[in-house]
């Protein structure tokens, strides 16, 4: 067991117990046998005294428990959601973030223009900025890390986020210009994630290990297999973080997640892994329970490219077969919201599908046979560790079986599913939760793991990215939501909750999920 | 009739126990009390209570019916994996012993000591990770770690027996080493090789859950024993049923085999059955191997 110092538990006892020593000291010093009251007395006094300090101060560290852990502290360098979740807004930050509601908050950029054709954004940088090693921040750096970014050889995992910038120039050490090639509405969304953060040219290549950005918290060091430490950044150019120490456990047993939150050795879980405990953590008054959203769209992820899932009408069968709520009872305890499109239903601009492929069995079998598969078929169904495709993916088995598909259950580890599902595309069906915001885009990649490849949905999304206009986006995006839905590409099944547990006395952690991050700055203990 | 019966304790209620799992296993083939492939999400978790016997599973499966399943599940694997063990082991045995000390018999043996040197679970896994999760290849790697478990058992009690004067006499009237293998040696090892097999069974139901529960066994929706205790586990705290029924079948069915395997090789030993109580003074050399290899295979 881990044994981590709280500043709650032992610096009033600690503080207290020095002056205690001495007072004990001179009494014995003047020696007598009826000095044992007095020392009882005074001992007393100051255990009182201690439980009172102990009232007062609020702690000013936490304990976050994460179920992965990333393979290196890179934003710019990985796919991972657990960099980010632990690196993004605490350690790096980028010309602007995404505010708890998911709204583009300005960071590092204090202001912009942006010229009336839409193609040339100025932003003035804030003053006073330094990364962790002292170095002083300015324009520079941006243009390092944007153009480090979206080089050709560059490993960022969102390299399409960069693709309308035509260039990036410093106009002074506080102010950068960026001009784009075509008009993208798009573009401080973009510029707000965490793979378009900032990096110093003379750290960056130490990113992976020991990262050094501007955010409020320090990288102090990392435990392999254990955990993530993070100090707070006295010289914060905003506000500066209430937390003094942060620290990012990994568990990913969901019953050692459990016992460590009871046992209080985790403070907060943000996305706790098993949601068949949350009704006990409810009823427990040591525990805050939030049931916030996330942009996770769980999908039954469909091989478009592989028989008989090319045939339009087997993917509408497959659709037609799923009961979306029996899942979500079933796999995740009543938590989640049906999607019926792969967009996320708290989004303004969400349509709902869920009609388009409502639960008929009778439907499904009818179009299998009109596919030519009366007897059914047999596929295979490859499973990541999360419940929700565990659990789900018996759930959706038995409900295939009911039109006649049978399918072939495999559970993977992470990295066997990216090996065989996510590159080398090996599977008929899978389930798993896109977790970007505003991902609808990977749908016009011919070559992402799910092989759709539709020209009209590609124009649109390339038409999509060159307008301004919110009205007509908003219009353009439900009808790629539509285009989607009507297609059957994927089983759509729910949008992830993020079901957090936290201690009662914990304030501030993120309600919900807008993007990948466990966003500390603005956390505090109320008690 | 009392008396027989008092000193076949454990052949007796070792052979109850199996009876009753291998009878569930035999009987889920035609009939279990609900269906275990069909989900019931609306009657999850119930409590036990009729109807539901051990109540229900998180997706409303009557864990009953599972665990008779699982039984087969269970029994399928372990059996087929003893029988790749002694089909594979016992004539490596037989050879070895019938070419003492030559190249063969050092091979066969250094060979076996090099699967032996590996923890046997840790095999299991390997082979698993490597060709992928599922029932036959947890079958293919319980079966190469009862190999040499079987052979050296073979090869000791076989190099025993090629000493004594009827082997002797069979050789002097010009029958092959083989010949002599099979139709002397095998017939006097098979006491020994039925009460290894039973053990080794036990190891195998244990290897099988062990297995299911990592993930590495039989893949949903195919009931197992082991599965079900490693989904029950975030579970434990509200609905003990879950973990506790197929903790309990695991536990029995292993207790079971060993109690009978214990029973079998009192009943098979012909000094012991007539003069219990000097059994210490008469050490068997078949007896001696046995316990050697025993202590060693569950090691």
């Amino acid at each position: 067991m881990e044994i981590i110092v709280y500043p709650r538990r032992y610096q009033p006892v600690v503080g207290v117990g020095m002056v205690n020593l001495g007072k004990v000291n001179r009494i014995r010093a003047s020696g007598g046998s009826t000095m044992f009251k007095k020392v009882t007395a005074v001992l007393l006094a100051i255990t009182a005294l201690g439980w009172v300090g102990v009232a007062q101060a609020a702690r000013t560290d936490i304990v976050v428990g994460m179920q992965l852990e990333p393979p290196n502290l890179d934003p710019t360098a990985g796919a991972a959601a657990a960099i980010d979740e632990v690196v993004y807004a605490n350690v790096f930050e980028g010309l602007t973030r995404f505010g708890a509601d998911g709204s583009v908050k300005s960071a590092l950029a204090e202001s912009w223009d942006i010229s009336e054709d839409g193609l040339t954004y100025t932003f003035k940088l804030r003053s006073g900025v330094t990364f962790h090693d002292g170095s002083a921040f300015n324009a520079s750096d941006v243009k390092f890390s944007l153009d480090r970014s979206r080089a050709d050889n560059s490993t960022n995992a969102q390299k399409q986020l960069f693709d309308s910038i035509d260039t990036i120039e410093v106009a002074d050490p506080e102010t950068l210009v960026i001009t784009l090639s075509a008009p993208n509405g798009a573009l401080l969304f973009n510029l707000a994630w965490g793979d378009a953060i900032v990096m110093s040219p003379d750290t960056f290549d130490k990113a992976k290990t020991a990262p050094i950005g501007t955010g409020p918290f320090k990288f102090s060091r990392w435990v392999q297999g254990d955990r993530i430490e993070l100090e707070t950044n006295p010289d914060y150019w905003g506000t500066a973080a209430k937390l003094e120490k942060v620290v990012f456990k990994f568990i990913s047993e969901p019953t050692a997640a459990y016992a460590s939150l009871m046992a209080g050795d985790v403070d907060a879980f943000p996305v706790y892994p098993a949601p068949e405990n949350l009704a006990q953590f409810e009823a427990d008054s040591r525990f805050n329970v939030v049931v916030g959203s996330t942009e996770g769209e769980t999908i039954l992820s469909t091989n478009n490219k592989q028989p008989p899932f090319d045939n339009k009408l087997v993917r509408q069968a497959v659709a037609h077969a799923i009961n979306r709520q029996e899942i979500i009872d079933g796999a995740m305890f009543g938590y989640g919201t049906p999607i019926g499109t792969h967009f996320a239903p708290h989004n303004p601009v969400y349509k709902d599908f869920t009609a388009n492929s409502a639960y008929d069995p009778e439907k499904a079998k009818a179009l299998l046979k009109e596919a030519g598969f009366a007897d059914g078929f047999e596929t295979t169904l490859k499973l990541p560790p999360p419940s929700y495709a565990r659990r789900g993916g018996e759930i959706i088995a038995a409900q295939l079986r009911a039109v006649g598909i049978k399918t072939q259950i495999s559970n993977l580890e992470w990295a066997q599913w990216l090996e065989q599902v996510f590159r080398g595309k090996d599977y008929g069906l899978t389930i798993v939760s896109h977790t970007e915001p505003m991902d609808i885009g990977i749908y016009a990649k011919p070559d992402y793991y799910f092989q759709y490849d539709n020209k009209e949905f590609q124009q649109l999304i390339s038409d999509l990215t060159l307008e301004t206009d919110e009205a007509k986006r908003a219009e353009m995006l439900q009808t790629a939501q539509g285009i989607i839905a009507d297609d059957y590409v994927n089983g759509y099944l729910f949008q992830l909750a993020k079901t957090g547990v936290a201690n009662a006395g914990i304030v501030g952690l993120w309600e919900n999920s807008p993007t990948q991050a466990n966003d500390m700055t603005e956390v505090y203990w109320s008690k | 009739m009392i008396q027989f019966l008092r000193n076949r304790r454990n052949l007796i209620i070792g052979a109850l126990l199996c009876l009753v799992f291998i009878a569930a296993a035999i009987v889920s083939f035609f009939w279990t009390p609900y269906d275990v492939t069909t989900l019931d999400i609306a009657n999850k978790l119930k409590k036990p209570a009729l109807p539901y016997l051990f109540g229900t599973d998180h997706f409303g499966r009557d864990i009953f019916s599972m665990i008779m399943v699982g039984a087969r599940t269970s029994i399928a694997v372990a059996l087929v994996a003893v029988t790749i063990g002694m089909v594979v082991g016992v004539p490596l045995g037989l050879f070895a012993a019938a070419n003492r000390g030559a190249l063969f018999d050092e091979l066969i043996m250094r060979g076996n000591d090099l699967i032996f040197a590996f923890p046997a679970l840790l095999i299991a896994i390997m082979i698993t990770a490597v060709f992928g999760p599922g029932a036959l290849n947890a079958i293919i790697a319980i079966g190469i770690f009862n190999i040499p478990v079987f052979a050296r058992l073979t090869r000791a009690a076989a190099l025993s027996l090629w000493e004594r004067d009827y082997i002797l006499s069979a050789r002097v009237a010009g029958k092959s080493r083989l010949r002599i293998s099979a139709e002397h040696i095998l017939p006097n090892l098979l006491n020994l090789l039925i009460v290894q097999g039973t053990i080794q069974f036990s190891l195998g139901v244990l290897a099988e859950a062990g297995l299911s529960y990592v993930g590495l066994g039989a893949q949903p929706p195919t009931p197992s024993w082991g599965r079900m205790l490693a989904e029950s586990q975030t579970m434990f705290s509200f609905a003990p049923h879950l973990a506790i029924f197929p903790g309990l079948a695991i536990v029995l069915t292993v207790l079971g085999l060993n109690l009978f395997g214990d029973g079998l090789r009192d009943y098979f030993d012909p000094k012991l059955r007539h003069n219990r109580r000097s059994e210490a003074a008469v050490p068997l050399d078949e007896l001696a191997l046995l316990d050697s290899e025993k202590g060693r295979s569950i090691k």
